[in-house]
């Protein structure tokens, strides 16, 4: 699956973790990362069904030495719930992407439309000039969808960043 | 203790709070922001206050108080460059995990990020070198906080906290309610709560692997060339007298770190002296050739193993330690125990069988010089240890050290025997210079009776030379401080 390598052959690791939900928590999750050397490839947060709890999802390369070492520094930061990495096998990942694309004539119009259609996405804006769309997926997916959507010419796109959920006992 | 509820303004609340806590001594120096919390001050005589001439004084005071009386150390500062000058202080108090609460006062709530006069947003800048920070905005969260931080700072593996109070949350009334710390620890806030029932590293007691206390009971057993290390931890938990029965149980030679200075006998016949760098031959010799290292509260720092992968290259490593965050950081171990070192040890030593005998080994180590030997010193000039024996022999024994950062530091700790936990008060993981003088004022102030001495060098003086000439902190503390300067 999503356990893919960057150049320096690291391993791409999603992480989550629940902080109280308060000011400056996310700077020091933030920092901590930083100042262990890491950069974060996605990071998404949202409150759970307490209200008064964060959940994040972080996704990053690392081996399996220091992600280790980083979860066991990121448990001993006091507004910390739990910290655990997900097995790519038993996870379930998700980001959302808004894409707005130049759709001047009628041909690339349906195109776009399909290829749309193709990916489960949907048109949520629509101008003379361009259309925008929205698709959910994990990250292979949207980067599928954006390839494609290359050839039109992209105007503006933003992800959400990957936010991950463990799949239920069988 | 009455209990009843009463309405005070967030200065009176804080020192309420400082009160439950047993505090009787403050460092510090005041400012604008914090004119409330010193005016309060003047009502309660109670709660002693020593102004240096600068706050890095202040925060090595009350890091040297708490490391030497194993208290809280709490230290007051303003604003802006007031709490930006704790900075060293703090780092130095979280290197070496000593407990102090650092309460630093801030601008108005309604001038925060506005860059207001002697504003500055000291929780971010003390964020990766303090346990925990904490920002009181309003009054009403500021007694939970305080007690909170206690909690923090002197629980689990040690630390400094930082409260940044803004300067409104001083002056405004709010209910307090008194309370003890161990009421606050049983059903204080819910966070506290919360950090219990998880076991959080921050505050929590991990319960101890009973399966590898006796998988390392059996490596003991089985071990014919065991070395102890003796880490900061061990100062940290008061295992000493634990750590103590084990080398004379396991018969081993005994190796300090800087940290653990007096936590092993000074005079010990086990002692191989220090580790590293700056260790003796015997240790370092001992580490390379031993079958069982063992080591306790220690963070395997880079001045201990040099190079990590010769490092007790013969041996099976032990790591005892209550930080999780610590196992396998700079050293690959083949077992390690996570908890507090005076219960591992103290369950270790129920598991044990029989007591050992090592004379061959013993023998073999103990070969190996303990101490640096120096060439016969030229044009009548003494060397290190002459100058540092001398002193140690005309001084009570119990007297109290504390050093500066650099040779005298290491000649110090070699030359000194220190024969009792926070015998030493020394800056070992972050080295900062113009932590001796600070430190000993914290010492002296901690401990009024004893004698405290700080060897110093002589660009120290220069680097935190305020408080010298002082006379202030000096006459208030009666220091009977002496300085060993050394004009190398």
């Amino acid at each position: 699956m999503q356990a893919k390598e960057n150049e320096q052959g690291l391993k791409r690791y999603t992480i989550i973790t629940a902080m109280d939900n308060e000011a400056g928590v996310l700077s020091q999750l933030a920092h901590l990362f930083s100042r262990k050397g890491y950069n974060i490839e996605t990071i998404a947060a949202g409150w759970t069904v307490d209200q008064n709890v964060t959940r994040f999802t972080i996704e990053i390369y690392s081996d399996e030495e220091r992600i280790k070492l980083l979860c066991s520094q990121l448990r001993k930061l006091v507004p910390i719930h739990y910290v655990e990495i997900l097995d790519p096998s038993k996870s379930i990942r998700r980001e959302l992407m808004l894409v707005r694309v130049k759709a001047e004539d009628r041909a690339s119009r349906n195109e776009i439309i399909q290829i749309g259609n193709i990916f489960r996405g949907s048109v949520v804006d629509i101008t003379p000039d361009s259309i925008t769309l929205s698709v959910t997926g994990d990250d292979q997916k949207t980067q599928a969808f954006e390839e494609l959507l290359k050839e039109f010419g992209i105007l503006d796109l933003a992800r959400t960043g990957i936010v991950a959920i463990e799949r239920g006992e069988m | 203790m009455d209990k009843s509820t009463r309405k005070l303004n967030g200065s009176e609340i804080l020192i309420q709070c400082l009160l439950e806590q047993g505090v009787d001594t403050v460092f510090g120096y005041p400012g604008g922001a914090i004119l409330n919390v010193y005016d309060k001050l003047y009502e309660h005589p109670e709660i002693r206050h020593i102004l240096t001439a600068h706050e890095q004084g202040a925060s090595h005071a009350a890091d040297g108080y708490a490391r030497s009386t194993g208290r809280v150390g709490v230290c007051f500062a303003t604003s802006g460059p007031g709490s930006t000058n704790l900075a060293t202080g703090v780092a130095t108090a979280y290197m070496d995990s000593s407990p102090v609460v650092f309460i630093t006062c801030n601008v108005n709530s309604d001038l925060i990020g506005r860059d207001s006069f002697q504003e500055v947003d000291i929780t971010g800048v003390t964020l990766p070198i303090t346990k925990c920070t904490y920002i009181v905005s309003n009054v009403k969260n500021l007694a939970d906080t305080v007690r909170e931080a206690f909690t923090v700072a002197r629980s689990g593996r040690p630390g400094p906290v930082l409260i940044d109070i803004q300067k409104n949350a001083t002056a405004d009334e709010y209910d307090y309610t008194p309370t003890t710390p161990e009421e606050f620890s049983a059903n204080g806030s819910a966070r506290i709560a919360r950090l219990k029932s998880t076991h959080h590293p921050a505050i929590g007691y991990p319960e101890i692997d009973i399966k590898a206390v006796e998988t390392l009971a059996e490596m003991i057993e089985r071990c014919e060339k065991p070395l102890l290390i003796c880490g900061g931890g061990v100062v940290r938990s008061g295992a000493s007298e634990e750590f103590r029965t084990l080398a004379r149980r396991m018969d081993s030679p005994v190796a300090i770190t800087v940290m653990g200075g007096g936590a092993f006998g000074g005079y010990d016949p086990l002692k191989t002296g220090m580790i590293g760098m700056h260790g003796s031959q015997a240790s370092n010799m001992a580490c390379d050739a031993c079958d069982l290292l063992i080591a306790v509260g220690c963070r395997f720092s880079d001045r201990v193993t040099l190079n990590p992968a010769g490092f007790a290259k013969n041996a099976k490593i032990v790591h005892i330690d209550i930080d999780p965050s610590e196992i396998d950081k700079n050293i690959k171990t083949d077992l390690h125990i996570i908890g507090d070192a005076k219960e591992v040890l103290t369950l270790l030593l129920s598991k044990m069988k029989a007591d050992k005998k090592n004379d061959g080994w013993k023998n073999y180590v103990f070969s190996f010089r303990r101490e640096t030997e120096y060439d016969d010193p030229e044009n009548g000039t003494l060397t290190p240890k002459q100058i540092l024996s001398a002193a140690a022999e005309i001084l009570p024994q119990d007297t109290m050290v504390t050093t500066d950062v650099g040779q005298h530091q290491m000649w110090a700790i070699q030359h000194f025997r220190f024969d009792y936990p926070g015998q030493l008060t020394t800056s070992g993981g972050f080295g900062t210079m113009g932590f001796g003088l600070g430190a000993a004022i914290g010492v002296q102030a901690g401990n009024p009776d004893k004698t405290v001495v700080l060897p110093y060098a002589d660009n120290n003086a220069s680097v935190q030379q305020f408080d010298i000439g002082n006379g202030q902190t000096v006459a208030a503390l009666d220091l009977r401080r002496s300085l060993l300067t050394d004009y190398a």
